[in-house]
């Protein structure tokens, strides 16, 4: 127990202190957004709320390389991350004053309709079915699913044509997420996986011969593989990802998309992305808000 | 050790015995041996590409990273926590079951079994799931409520068989001293019955604390999703089985300290208990870890 | 964390979607109970697999749980540590890492990467020592004279457990067994997590395609194990009883 209590207070002395060591891809360049002061909103808003409090809980991904991928300092890096310190600098918090839970395909929608979390970033498709059980901003990013071979592409796939013409290959992807349920129009021989990083050891053993989920995580996960892997580079879906939040807060998700145009506009949304997918990826052209 | 089902090995049967300790002993080395061999050796994957074997160093650097051994502290701690909250509830939810099936009135008594029924023939990891799903609460909630209820159902049980198997002189006693029935049970029959159950209670909660690991599938940051997902994400797949067999070591050595515990406990408390022929895994050879004969085997 | 005040704002809780207004698509209006029907068979399938898992698994831990039990109890000391140190080990080993270990770290070590019988072996190795301890807990039963009259007779140790102890020791043994049975096929469900579409992991995909019904899924996969385990837990009492009775 003494052992626990000191690696406790370590653990927490070590959150903020300690810079990412190992970490050369998603090196935080230190260009924090600017954070806005005396901010005023209408009283009884979320947006009030939020500047009142000082803080603010947002779920995102800890296993999504250029997205969301947490450090072994239990702190998220990545784009989702920087949207995140975005919204909250205009809410006037700090990057310090977030706070960053684990949000899992499955459990996002829970997330937002319990209020353990005011927002969700976190790869988060905008779809009608989730429309209907928690609100969207955005989108402020554009994806599309693909698909992730061994490098050299030893089987040929072109697309996901491929496995309808192949019932016999597997491809592995996360379960409860909106790839596995694209995915199903093609072939029914898939291994649904806890996480993406579960899919990489059957792709080696030829359980799988692909993984597939949304271009720029297979972006993340072939670039951190050392060449082992590579992506088709054909994506045959579109993914907006949007900011999760309680459904019907129309003034919230007003002010979100609000802050994301301006953002678009005055290149925070440039520099997130050169500071943390721009290693990998391409500067992509910013998407256009859904106002629905 | 010697045991009323055979005789104190002779000349020739220990003769016999050691050579087949050495056999035992070389077929284990062997099964070793290979089993280092093939993690050393280069692997080459489905696509054709060649990666270094487990052993090699490129595999285990992170680990002179102090950062890597405070996640797993965090891990650890977030593994403890969710067990110590859920031990504490599935001892009280425990104790009010026990109640509620000794009861006097079938009111009481009929509807707390038809729960703990249901309770107990429902997996953990499902029960999580549904409390995370349907009550929208966050993982660790979802972790700690499966564990407390499946939990509390089985120390529910052990409790009543300790209730169950005191002497009814106990009772009797009680109640002719003038105390009600309810006092009774409260302070007579129970601290009895508790101190009784102890070891096995605390084998219980090594079920428990082993069972955090299903709230992995939840998405809890527990020690094995932040050992081997979440360290593997960050520093590179190629560290997956590494940080893998590192938190299969950390969970063993918990684990065996709390079995130990648990037999220490039971050591201490003693079989002067009336109920050792009634308790499934007391016996001759004692409880030695057993995880709570009928109620807590097999765990989830 | 958070205050509580802040909590409440989360908007209306779905609850499976009996009741929830915001829902736009004519057929999820009528029933929740409706995703449970459209899917009965892919239920039915993950199912039968929990039920294979459960029949292959425990077939497996019950031969080498009976093996250990009989190593654990051996005149032969080499044996006893064996035994004894792969029951230590495995019980104390969660679950979801032997599992793990199970998809992951074979295949490394050359097994094929088909992950049914991955699970299978698993959750025969992890049951085993729990049917080690219940039979050894049954032969400890057997009252003392029984042996001593065996042996007496001039059996053997094999004699003395096989045709004296062991019978005997059945009856006392049966319902232990049975909860570790029961406790098996919840376990079944575990292997969902590690690629295996048995009843739990179905559930999942289920529930990924018809979130507004998350309540009505649940329940019906529920009652699938507890048609299983219920049962199983109702003989058990039973016998338990029974022998009560007759000692």
């Amino acid at each position: 127990m003494r052992i626990s209590r000191t690696l406790m207070i370590t653990a927490i002395a070590a959150v903020g202190v300690l810079g990412l060591s190992g970490c050369t891809d998603s090196e935080n360049t230190g260009a924090e957004p600017e954070v806005s002061e005396d901010v005023e909103f209408e009283a009884g808003t979320t947006m009030a709320d939020l500047a009142d409090a000082g803080e603010i809980t947002i779920g995102t991904k800890f296993d999504q390389p250029l997205f969301g991928l947490v450090g072994p300092d239990g702190i998220p890096v990545g784009f989702d991350v920087e949207i995140g310190k975005i919204v909250a600098a205009e809410l006037g918090i700090e990057p310090d004053d977030i706070e960053w839970v684990e949000a899992i395909s499955a459990n996002r929608e829970p997330f937002i309709q319990n209020g353990d979390v005011d927002l969700v970033i976190a790869t988060y498709t905008i779809n009608d079915t989730r429309k209907e059980v928690v609100s969207f901003a955005g989108p402020y990013y554009e994806a599309g699913q693909d698909l992730l071979v061994a490098e050299g592409n030893p089987e040929g796939i072109e697309g996901p044509e491929y496995f309808q013409e192949n019932p016999d290959a597997a491809v592995c992807t996360v379960s409860g997420s909106t790839s596995e349920k694209n995915i199903a129009e093609y072939t029914t021989n898939v291994l649904p996986a806890n996480g993406y990083s579960d899919c990489l050891e059957p792709l080696r053993t030829g359980a799988a011969v692909a993984v597939t989920t949304d271009n720029v995580i297979l972006a993340g996960l072939a670039d951190a593989s050392d060449g082992e892997f590579e992506v088709v580079n054909n994506p045959f879906t579109q993914e907006p990802y949007g900011i999760g939040l309680a459904l019907d807060d129309t003034d919230f998700r007003t002010f979100i998309n609000d802050t994301l145009e301006a953002a678009f506009e005055d290149g925070r949304w440039d520099d997130a992305w050169e500071s943390t997918a721009g290693a990998v990826l391409d500067l992509p052209d910013p998407p256009a808000v859904d106002r629905y | 050790m010697t045991s009323v089902l055979y005789d104190a090995p002779g000349p020739r049967a220990r003769r016999n015995s050691r050579i087949l300790s050495v056999v035992g002993v070389l077929a284990v080395a062997v099964l070793l041996a290979w089993l280092i061999l093939t993690l050393a050796a280069p692997r080459v994957t489905a696509g054709g590409s060649e990666q270094p074997g487990l052993l090699d160093g490129s595999r285990w650097d992170i680990f002179l990273d102090l950062a890597v051994w405070r996640a797993l502290g965090r891990g650890v701690l977030a593994t403890l926590q969710m067990a110590g909250i859920a031990a504490v509830l599935a001892i009280v939810i425990g104790i009010l079951f026990s109640f509620g099936r000794t009861a006097r009135t079938a009111w009481v008594r009929i509807p707390t079994s038809v729960v703990l029924e249901f309770l107990r023939g429902m997996p953990v990891v499902l029960m999580m799931l549904f409390v995370l799903l349907v009550f929208s609460t966050g993982s660790l909630g979802a972790g700690v409520t499966a564990l407390a209820l499946y939990n509390g159902a089985l120390i529910g049980e052990i409790l009543r068989a300790g209730i169950v198997s005191l002497p009814k002189g106990q009772r009797e006693a009680g109640l002719s001293i003038g105390l009600t029935p309810v006092a009774t049970r409260f302070l007579i029959e129970f601290p009895q019955a508790f101190r009784q159950m102890l070891p096995i209670i605390i084998a219980q909660m090594v079920v428990l604390l082993k069972d955090t690991a299903l709230a992995y599938i939840v998405g809890y940051s527990e020690l094995l999703r932040v050992g081997v997902n979440n360290l593997s994400n960050f520093y590179g797949n190629r560290y997956f089985f590494s940080l893998f067999f590192v938190v299969l070591v950390i969970y063993l050595a918990v684990n065996l300290l709390l079995s130990w515990i648990a037999r220490l406990v039971a050591r201490r408390t003693g079989r002067k208990s009336v109920l050792d022929a009634r308790i499934p895994g007391r016996g001759v050879f004692g409880m030695a870890g057993m995880g709570g004969g009928t109620a807590g085997a097999g765990g989830p | 964390m958070r205050s509580p005040v802040r909590r409440a704002r989360g908007g209306p809780a779905i609850s499976g979607g009996f009741t929830h207004p915001h829902l736009s698509h004519p057929l999820r209006k009528e029933h929740a109970i409706d995703a449970v029907f459209e899917n009965l068979p892919v239920f039915l399938g993950g199912f039968l697999r929990t039920l294979s898992l459960l029949a292959i698994a425990g077939v497996g831990a019950f031969a080498i749980g009976v093996v250990v039990a009989a190593m654990r109890i051996s005149p032969v000391a080499s044996f006893r540590a064996v035994a004894t140190v792969y029951t230590e080990l495995v019980r104390n080993t969660p679950l979801t890492l032997l599992l793990f270990g199970c998809a992951f770290v074979l295949p490394y070590l050359g097994a094929a990467p088909v992950y049914y019988p991955l699970a299978a072996i698993g959750l025969t190795v992890y049951t085993s020592p729990f049917v080690a301890e219940a039979v050894r807990s049954g032969v400890n039963g057997v009252p003392i004279g029984q042996a001593e009259a065996a042996r007496s007779i001039g059996l053997t140790f094999g004699q003395v457990l096989g045709l004296v102890v062991l019978p005997q020791a059945i009856r006392m043994v049966i319902p232990p067994l049975i909860n570790v049975f029961i406790a098996l096929t919840k376990n079944t469900s575990v292997a969902g997590a590690f690629f295996v579409t048995e009843l739990f992991g179905v559930s999942r995909t289920v529930i990924n395609d018809r979130g507004d019904a998350v309540l009505a899924i649940l329940l019906s996969v529920a009652c699938f194990y507890l048609v299983v385990t219920v049962p199983l837990g109702l003989v058990a009492a039973a016998i338990e009883k029974r022998v009560a009775v007759l000692r």
